[in-house]
């Protein structure tokens, strides 16, 4: 359980940042950093768990019955995975403490920082490939809130949009390769997949399978021809940049590429499609680096380059170029989030990103500049530094490849050059930035950033340090056990030393160093192409192009089904629902009447049949003047109420009743503000089409209500009735069957109530409309209001309404009643108040704030579900027990009556919320208060 | 029986369908509500009719009306409610909006 709480820590964290950030922005940090402690904590007592060689897996039965369980596991890799999310995460949440400004919120930016994370920890630690597509799709929702941080900004929104559509076709892609993966294989489980290579190598869909799943990793990784989209998301805060584009986002694509490899790998096919797009990607992001004026842009463009190495390592696929790869992703991490920190601290401190603005600052932070020096060393290659240490062993496994293929002396040859302009770029960064004479015209006046922005950037700079010099007492075990499980068999012999003798690698490395410092010094003339050139080769115009195509496809689309015309929609949808009736209809030839017995008709039930079509008609026709309809439909209402009366359902019956009054006192309410007639305007030939369509429909439902009553039938509510006293504790079955047996469709419905109920305030709130200042009739309204005798009598009425109400709460479980019947009585005996004394005299007394009430009602009928839990049962199952009460003797306890008071305080509070404030909406008129007291 | 309650719902269907294709937006809330009775009533109905046979426990009874459907019906009734405020507040905002009350937001 111990996976599922680290993953759900950052998920409830986000919550609670959220609300934390309203005391302080340092609260805020706090909050973030403590929940990021907390999921550490979880994972902590297992850590010790991959380094002797187990793979954790636990499994929580979710759905059982149709094989859903949610099941996480902890390798090596995972391990390794969760490490840099957690500690790169810790040491971003305190960077962004200092880095955003003071109109920023700091809540939001930690609580997306923070949905991120778990997602992050969701992907690298699920065992279930399904499972593991769900949070992968997190990942991509949660990233696009955080490169939209700034979302007053065009640029962000871009950006985001971007993002989230390549990687959100991506993630589309990755789902049906993980479907043909868990068709082939029999299981969506990685221990499964795992251990079947052959088999799915072996299989016809291989190569499908292997493509859907290199789309969803290289959209992600922004490989080639996918990499667009991640310079664009630089629009973002340099902490998320400093996330996303070092340790987690777009590391998420390696990480697939690494976990799938001892299932996918080994194939020409593999090679060719993932060595590819790696050395494509990391020539081109090499080259485009060196180019860009932007600091963050620049670091966008080597980020691509370095996952570009990291995939075609995965590519060259021989275990120890596999070792290189985890390598690899473990020095970028470190290296290239420090790198964004330090460019985040150059564009706090001088105000600019742009490299042709800035230089010689390091007069004005030299300890900056240092410390940015070692990260860049990392990032070029340099000996002593820890990227230096993994970029030695692709050079070592490009130059073995050389002799393996033909053509394969262009493989040393291309990393090589790479290799020159990662040196050249990283020279670039530092000495353009920090050196070569004085600055201009710098908005601010730079100087060092605050102590604690530097910290984060320390750690990772000692980080870079530390490996690069004592590579086999730091990273090795971690490396070990990370690469191992990405292998899933034992490790290459290797050594992690920095001097590996005169060989070729050394030469590449020497050939780039050299060839990388010529390249800066004569790079002017290519600068200059490129600027020239910007932006008329790019993929992005591509993206557009399809992305506006696609507009005007769903638009045309859009305006052949949608003719802008409710009236005319209703009319087709009706039309197309009778015909489908009629298609079921008439393609089957059983008769129309069954053979149940059928009830005798007394004088009475025609009677009243009689006067609902009587009422029913006369709504039609005089639908025109509202207030005479409206009323008319309320009697409508009530002969419905009659018929449940008749049929066995009081239940049915009191509710019908009472929301029968609610809901006329609604429509009254907002009549006021609409015309009090409806104009004449359609055609008579389009009112006898309507007519003759409702008839029509009318007829094909009656018979088809005919047929149904008119057939035997049996149901499922046998087993209710049977069941109610002895497992529900209550004898009305109806009640029962709300508030225990389907508890959690109440739940639900309840919960749309509220929502309902939060929408129509949502709407009321923003709502400016005035009323007419007369009536119908031309009379000025009578603002003198409120009868004594009506009044006097409602108030004297209340308490015996409220007294009415709990008692039918309080029966419901055995008699006709419980919390939707209840809370309706409480809510029209309340709301006759507001009828009868008036907005203010009821308003001094009652507050018009339901939304405690609806809160509370909602959280107390969770949380006696959740109550189950406790011990160890389901949710929401029901208890109950007799107790003897004094005076009144044997009483029935039921946990679910708890749960029907949750349902009576929504349908209160919910009721209320709407009525109140809709009436509230009277009390805002100009007009109050014409005609006078 | 049977016939009359078949018949009721078939009417109130009818109504309700002519009413929701009048072209303003009050009309159209009283043809919703209208509906929201016929299939209240459709969906009870199909637990069939009985008559003084309501589906509380008890020793003298010896038969009980089908609970499944009127424990569907009873939140549908409360839900139909939310759903017309909600649609008629609807229809007030677009009146404010849009300055009249047409469904279709044009005179």
């Amino acid at each position: 359980m111990n996976l599922f709480f680290a993953v759900l820590t950052p998920f409830l964290g986000a919550v609670l940042v959220a609300w934390a950030s309203r005391f302080g922005r340092s609260h805020a940090a706090w909050a973030a950093g403590g929940v990021a402690l907390t999921a550490l904590a979880w994972l902590s007592p297992l850590l010790s768990q991959p380094f002797a060689g187990t793979t954790v897996v636990q499994r929580l039965e979710w759905m059982p019955s149709v094989g859903l369980d949610l099941v996480f596991r902890l390798d090596g890799l995972g391990l390794l995975f969760a490490g840099l999310i957690l500690g790169i995460g810790l040491l971003v949440i305190l960077y962004a403490r200092y880095y955003l400004s003071e109109r920023d919120s700091m809540g939001r930016l930690y609580a997306y920082l923070l949905l991120f994370m778990g997602s992050m920890l969701g992907v690298v630690l699920s065992e279930n490939l399904i499972q593991l597509l769900i949070f992968w799709e997190l990942t991509s929702l949660s990233s696009f809130l955080l490169i939209a941080y700034w979302r007053e900004r065009e640029m962000a929104r871009m950006g985001a949009r971007m993002a989230l559509a390549i990687t959100g076709a991506g993630g589309l892609a990755l789902l049906g390769g993980i479907l043909l993966l868990g068709e082939i294989t029999g299981s969506y489980e990685l221990s499964v997949i795992l251990a079947s290579g052959d088999l799915i190598r072996g299989h016809s869909l291989y190569l499908p399978t292997l493509i859907l799943v290199l789309l969803g990793a290289f959209t992600k990784s922004a490989q080639f021809p996918f990499h667009f989209w991640l310079p664009h998301a630089m629009a973002a805060p340099t902490p998320v940049s400093a996330y996303l584009h070092s340790a987690t986002m777009v590391k998420a694509g390696v990480f697939l590429l690494a976990r799938l490899f001892p299932a996918l790998s080994g194939t020409p096919e593999w090679s060719w499609l993932v060595g590819g797009a790696g050395l494509c990607t990391l020539l081109l992001g090499a080259v485009v680096a060196l180019f860009k004026h932007d600091l963050k842009g620049l670091l966008a463009y080597s980020t691509i380059s370095h996952l570009g190495l990291i995939t075609l390592l995965f590519g060259i696929a021989t275990p120890m170029a596999v070792v290189a790869g985890v390598f690899h992703i473990i020095n970028h991490a470190i290296f290239k989030a420090s790198l964004f920190m330090a460019a985040g601290i150059i564009d706090h401190e001088t105000g600019t990103r742009d490299m042709r603005r800035m230089q010689g600052l390091w007069q004005f932070m030299p300890f900056t500049a240092t410390l940015a020096m070692v990260a860049a060393a990392s990032m070029a290659g340099v000996p002593l530094f820890n990227g230096f240490l993994s970029k030695e062993m692709l050079f070592v496994e490009a130059s073995e490849m050389a002799s393996q293929q033909s053509f394969g002396w262009l493989l040393p040859v291309t990393v090589t050059v790479a290799g020159i302009f990662a040196v050249a770029y990283s020279l670039r960064f530092i000495h353009d930035v920090f050196f070569g004479g004085k600055p201009l015209e710098l908005p601010r006046t730079p100087h060092e950033p605050p102590r604690w922005m530097k910290v984060p950037v320390e750690v990772l700079v000692l980080l870079c340090l530390v490996v690069g010099l004592f590579p086999a007492q730091t990273v090795a075990p971690l490396l070990a056990v990370a690469a191992a499980s990405t292998l899933q068999t034992a490790l290459p012999e290797y050594n992690l030393a920095i001097w590996h003798g005169f060989n070729p690698a050394l030469w590449m490395s020497v050939t780039a160093l050299v060839g990388g410092v010529l390249l800066y010094l004569v790079r002017r003339p290519f600068s200059l192409l490129h600027d020239r050139f910007e932006g008329q080769l790019d993929a992005r115009r591509l993206y557009n192009a399809l992305l506006q195509g696609l507009m005007v496809i769903a638009r045309r689309i859009t305006a052949l089904l949608d003719v802008g015309s409710l009236q005319r929609m209703v009319f087709v949808f009706i039309g197309f629902a009778l015909l489908l009736g009629w298609m079921g209809w008439s393609g089957d030839r059983s008769v129309l009447t069954g053979s149940r017995p059928l009830l005798p008709v007394d004088a009475m039930s025609l009677l009243v049949t009689a006067v609902l079509t009587v009422i029913s008609v006369a709504v039609v026709i005089l639908h025109r003047q509202r207030f005479t309809a409206l009323v008319l439909v309320g009697f409508v209402g009530l002969v419905v109420s009659l018929i449940f009366v008749k049929f066995s359902a009081p239940d049915l019956a009191l509710t019908q009743l009472l929301v029968e009054v609610v809901t006329v006192v609604l429509l009254l309410l907002a009549l006021y503000f609409l015309p009090q007639h409806s104009p004449v305007e359609s055609h008579p030939l389009r009112r006898s089409r309507d007519g003759l369509l409702a008839l029509l429909v009318g007829g094909g439902v009656g018979a088809l209500a005919w047929a149904v009553l008119t057939r035997p039938h049996s149901s499922i509510g046998d087993f209710f009735l049977a069941n109610s006293v002895s497992g529900g504790g209550g004898s009305n079955v109806v009640n029962v069957i709300l508030v225990d047996f389907r508890g959690f469709d109440t739940l639900g419905e309840i919960t749309v109530l509220a929502l309902a109920g939060l929408a129509v305030y949502a709407l009321l709130e923003k709502l400016h409309i005035s009323g007419p200042s007369q009536n119908a009739d031309g009379r000025d309204w009578n603002w003198d209001l409120h009868p004594v005798i009506m009044a006097s009598f409602t108030r004297l009425l209340l308490p015996l309404a409220l007294l009415v109400s709990v008692f039918i709460l309080l029966r419901g479980h055995n008699l006709p009643g419980g919390g939707f019947i209840a809370g309706l009585v409480t809510a029209v005996a309340l709301i006759m108040q507001y009828l009868a004394n008036g907005v203010a005299w009821t308003h001094s007394r009652l507050s018009a704030n339901m939304h405690p009430v609806v809160g509370v009602g909602l959280l107390i009928a969770t949380l006696t579900g959740l109550g189950s839990f406790v011990f160890g049962y389901p949710f929401l199952t029901s208890t109950f027990g007799h107790m003897k009460w004094p005076l009144v003797g044997d009483f029935e306890l039921a946990s679910a009556m708890a749960f029907d008071l949750g349902v009576y305080l929504v349908v209160v509070g919910a009721t209320l919320l709407i009525l109140i404030h809709l009436g509230l909406m009277h009390g805002k008129e100009p007009v109050r208060g014409k005609g006078g007291h | 029986m049977e016939a009359l309650l078949a018949f009721v719902i078939g009417l109130l269907t009818a109504c309700g369908v002519y009413l929701a294709l009048r072209g303003r937006t009050f009309p159209v809330v009283l043809g919703l509500t209208f509906i929201s009775y016929a299939v209240n009533l459709f969906l009870f109905s199909m637990g069939r009719l009985s008559i003084g046979q309501p589906p509380v426990i008890s020793v003298s009874a010896n038969a009980y009306a089908d609970p499944v459907p009127q424990a569907l019906v009873l939140t549908a009734i409360v839900i139909g409610f939310a759903m017309t405020a909600f649609v008629i507040v609807l229809a007030l905002k677009a009146r404010a909006d849009l300055g009249n009350d047409h469904v279709d937001g044009q005179n």
